[in-house]
């Protein structure tokens, strides 16, 4: 097992980094932040992205994607997460082409993963019915009809809603909230009828809406995967998606604890750097130790992911990277705003924008303690 | 990679004749062999293991073979560790030979040093301790002031150590001593090695919180030693002396390895088990702020393992330990520590006993019994090879470049009256 970047990861890396830094710095955020931006994501940059073919990163070839894998798109979604740039990587790729590659017939997924990786079409994940993540309460109702199913129902915080042009709905077919059989996975374009979107304004600036529907009818193809049985490809990809967010939210630990650290040096009081103060030293040698274990957390999660069939122990390492990097987001953006001092309550200052979007990727796909309490039953207490 | 696979079948055939049944479960503490002129073996089956792993050179198999090592290459020690934990064998020998000297001997000490010391490490027939600390030189080791004079062809050694760890069951010591008393503290030091039954030498074992005594006062009264003992440059014992420390550092935060060669097979091996025994559970741990205690402690034990893993994978690039072994050494101490505090919380009173008055150890058992001592002996592991303080120190200054203070006090001394909270002795601290 390999945890150290190979070659052709350094150049990646080194690529989407100056990519990042350069047409998509944290300004492209406070811009589209600043101006109430109708889409909430740049689309220029996005197309960009696009051309360098982060969107069909993890999509299989056969689909028109590159076929780089799940470490591929992690180390891009981890420079991502180092300039906040909102696009449709998490809501798309990350999440909707995971879902439709791992549940999708043939059809669909020459249908629908194509469009992706060339950039063509943003797909959201209506998952969530509370503000708490909790994957396997579902109540939207799907019905089935002659023709095909009946959607009735809502679903909270799915990211990128307003600017989806198609949603992949997680319905219940059958059974109770809370159990796994009778969880059906539908593709349910935007514009359809009874469908209505609500777009939310949340802190850390990016897109998410509450949508509902109202006696929406889908035609029989739009069921993905088996009727009722769901959730094993839901669940897998959440593992991802926990595992992708995990790598964004790192690199936004590091550049944090590194604007942190750089600001330690050049602020004088005292007639000395602030860095000089131990106080202040041992907090930064403490969170460069958690930034480590955060680092192999992620390296080790994503390896697994890119072995196929032979992944390893996928539920516990998602629980794992999504509880730690929870935690040392929370700890280093705190620091970072308290270390920065006044300048670091200002909304000139750019520190304030990690601050939201880690508290906003903390709730999402689970925190600390629902990742906690679930690691703790996949290992059997 | 055809000969990597050839090497793991005969290497796993090699153990499966090899290793005794009994090497091959979680070693009791009393177990753990040391090796030296005075060894015990508990067990007889250690003693036969030894000579075996010894025999081949796995007791050391990176070191080279022209000192009695394996001569193995990272790889192939890889496979061996790979298939030693498959079967979950017992190290064959633990000693700081192995984890500390021996590794700077290859490196620094000359030809003839090397063959008249490595090979008996390797076997486990020499048992070295540390002589740094001193009462006055702790965290500001440079501060050491044992002194060596020379005198014809040997140096006279006067003064004394404190917390020498086993230094009254030690054969040899490697030892810190002042051979230059006007240069700078750090330009004076010596690195030396020497008899434990030279004439002069007398210890005192001093008894720890947990009962045990597992270090020493170490006095030196005229003991007279040979020049060649001396390793490397005369007045350069520091820079030995701070390589030595990075592996101590290195192997320190082994304890905090979520599993392997520390599974003692118990109570806090297994503190989810242990908690859901005493509580009577049977599903799921019914006390949720333990059980997310537990997870937390285990999740960050897994992924301090990786980390472990990772720094190995990276070392190899570069060049053996570097500051990140100060990471290590901290997050392993720290591990180790919430491992011990979260066994008292899941085995409650029974994990408090000091010792059985019973003679079926039915109000204690040996286990519980040990679960305490084990706790209170943790505590030392943020003390030993450098303070959890001064670690932070190296990282702070070495690994993210933040300012030294002490280097400023001059320069704004009488400027500003702040600047004195970081006491002048931080800079000579064992810090590398
Ligand atoms: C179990 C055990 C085994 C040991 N084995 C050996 C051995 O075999 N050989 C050997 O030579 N030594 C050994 N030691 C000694 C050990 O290396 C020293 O105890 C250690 O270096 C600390 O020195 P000290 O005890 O003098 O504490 P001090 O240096 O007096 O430290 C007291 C407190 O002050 C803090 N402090 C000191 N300087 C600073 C600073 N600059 N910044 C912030 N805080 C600071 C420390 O972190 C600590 O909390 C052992 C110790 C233990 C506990």
């Amino acid at each position: 097992m390999s945890l150290v970047l190979n070659e052709d990861q350094t150049m990646l890396q080194q690529s989407a980094r100056d990519f990042c830094r350069e047409q998509a710095p944290v300004a492209v955020l406070r811009h589209l932040r600043d101006s109430k931006h109708p889409d909430g994501y740049s689309a220029e940059v996005w197309q960009s992205m696009v051309e360098l073919g982060w969107a069909g990163m993890a999509i299989p070839e056969a689909y028109e994607g590159f076929g780089f894998g799940y470490s591929g798109l992690g180390l891009v979604l981890e420079e991502t997460g180092r300039t906040l740039v909102p696009t449709p990587l998490v809501s798309t790729v990350l999440l909707s082409a995971t879902l439709i590659n791992l549940a999708g017939n043939e059809e669909q997924k020459l249908e629908l993963l194509p469009g992706i990786a060339r950039g063509d079409s943003v797909v959201a994940l209506a998952l969530e019915e509370t503000a708490i993540h909790n994957p396997l309460h579902i109540e939207l109702k799907a019905v089935k009809t002659g023709s095909g199913y009946i959607l009735n129902g809502n679903k909270d915080f799915v990211l990128d809603a307003h600017v989806a042009d198609q949603f992949i709905v997680v319905a219940r077919t059958e059974g109770e909230s809370g159990h796994q059989h009778g969880i059906s996975l539908f593709t349910v374009d935007a514009a359809s009828q009874g469908v209505e979107v609500q777009r939310l304004n949340m802190v850390d600036s990016r897109n998410a809406g509450n949508i509902s529907l109202v006696d929406v009818e889908v035609p029989e193809e739009a069921l993905l995967g088996q009727e009722n049985k769901g959730w094993a490809a839901l669940s897998r990809t959440l593992d991802i998606g926990r595992i992708g967010l995990a790598a964004e939210m790192l690199g936004g630990v590091q550049e944090v604890f590194e604007r942190t650290v750089e600001y330690m040096k050049q602020r004088t009081q005292f007639g000395v750097p602030i860095g000089a103060f131990q106080a202040l030293q041992h907090r930064a040698a403490i969170m460069y130790s958690e930034i480590e274990l955060c680092k192999s957390l992620v390296l080790k999660a994503l390896y697994e992911l890119d072995r196929g069939e032979e992944a390893e122990d996928i539920p516990a390492l998602a629980s794992m990277c999504k509880a730690k990097l929870s935690e040392i987001y929370m700890l280093v953006t705190n620091e970072g705003v308290q270390m920065h001092g006044g300048i670091g309550m200002t909304d000139e200052f750019d520190i304030g924008f990690f601050l939201k979007r880690a508290r906003v990727a903390q709730q999402t796909l689970g925190d600390a303690a629902f990742h906690r309490d679930r690691y703790a039953s996949l290992r059997g207490f | 990679m055809h000969d990597l696979e050839a090497f793991r079948a005969e290497t796993r055939a090699w153990l499966e004749d090899n290793c005794p049944a009994s090497m091959r479960t979680p070693m009791p503490e009393d177990e753990v062999v040391w090796g030296g002129r005075n060894a015990v073996f508990r067990n007889p089956d250690s003693k036969l293991w030894l000579e075996r792993m010894a025999d081949k050179g796995w007791t050391t198999p990176t070191w080279p073979q022209e000192y009695g090592g394996g001569g193995l290459d990272k790889a192939h020690s890889l496979v061996l560790a790979e298939e030693m934990q498959r079967i979950a064998a017992r190290p064959p020998l633990v000693s700081f030979g192995i984890s500390m000297l021996g590794p700077v001997l290859l490196e620094m000490a000359t030809h003839e040093q090397k063959l008249e010391h490595i090979p008996k490490i390797v076997r486990g027939e020499i048992r070295w301790c540390q002589g740094y600390s001193e009462p006055g030189a702790g965290s500001d080791l440079a501060g050491l002031g044992t002194k060596a004079i020379l005198q014809g062809d040997d140096y006279i050694i006067n003064g004394s150590k404190i917390w020498t760890s086993y230094a009254d069951q030690a054969d040899w010591i490697f030892c810190l001593v002042r051979t230059d008393f006007e240069a700078p503290k750090h330009s004076g030091i010596s690195f030396i090695l020497f008899d434990m039954a030279s004439s002069g030498v007398s210890t005192k074992p001093i008894k720890l919180i947990s009962g045990n005594s597992v270090f020493c006062e170490t006095f030196f009264d005229d003991v007279r030693v040979p020049v060649s003992n001396l390793v490397g440059r005369l007045n350069d014992g520091w820079t030995i002396a701070k390589r030595l420390l990075q592996h101590e550092r290195t192997m320190i935060s082994g304890f905090g390895l979520s599993s392997g060669r520390n599974n003692r097979g118990g109570l806090a091996d297994s503190l989810a088990e242990t908690a859901m025994l005493y509580r009577g559970d049977v599903v799921e741990l019914s006390d949720p702020v333990l059980r997310d205690q537990i997870a937390q402690f285990r999740i960050d034990s897994e992924a301090f393992t990786l980390t472990s893993q990772r720094s190995a994978q990276e070392a190899k690039q570069s060049k053996g330990p570097n500051a990140t072994s100060s990471v290590l050494k901290n997050y392993g101490c720290e591990l180790n520590k919430r491992r011990y505090e979260l066994a008292l919380q899941a085995a409650g009173t029974q994990a408090l006993g000091w010792e059985s008055l019973t003679e079926d150890d039915s109000d204690f058992s040996q286990q519980e019994l040990a679960v305490a001592r084990q706790w209170l002996r943790s505590k030392g592991n943020s003390i030993e090879g450098g303070t959890y303080e001064v670690q932070l120190n190296v990282i702070a200054k070495r690994v993210l470049g933040l300012p030294d203070m002490t280097a400023m006090v001059g320069n704004t001394a009488g400027k500003q009256g702040a600047t004195g909270q970081n006491s002048a002795a931080e800079k000579t601290a064992t810090e590398s």
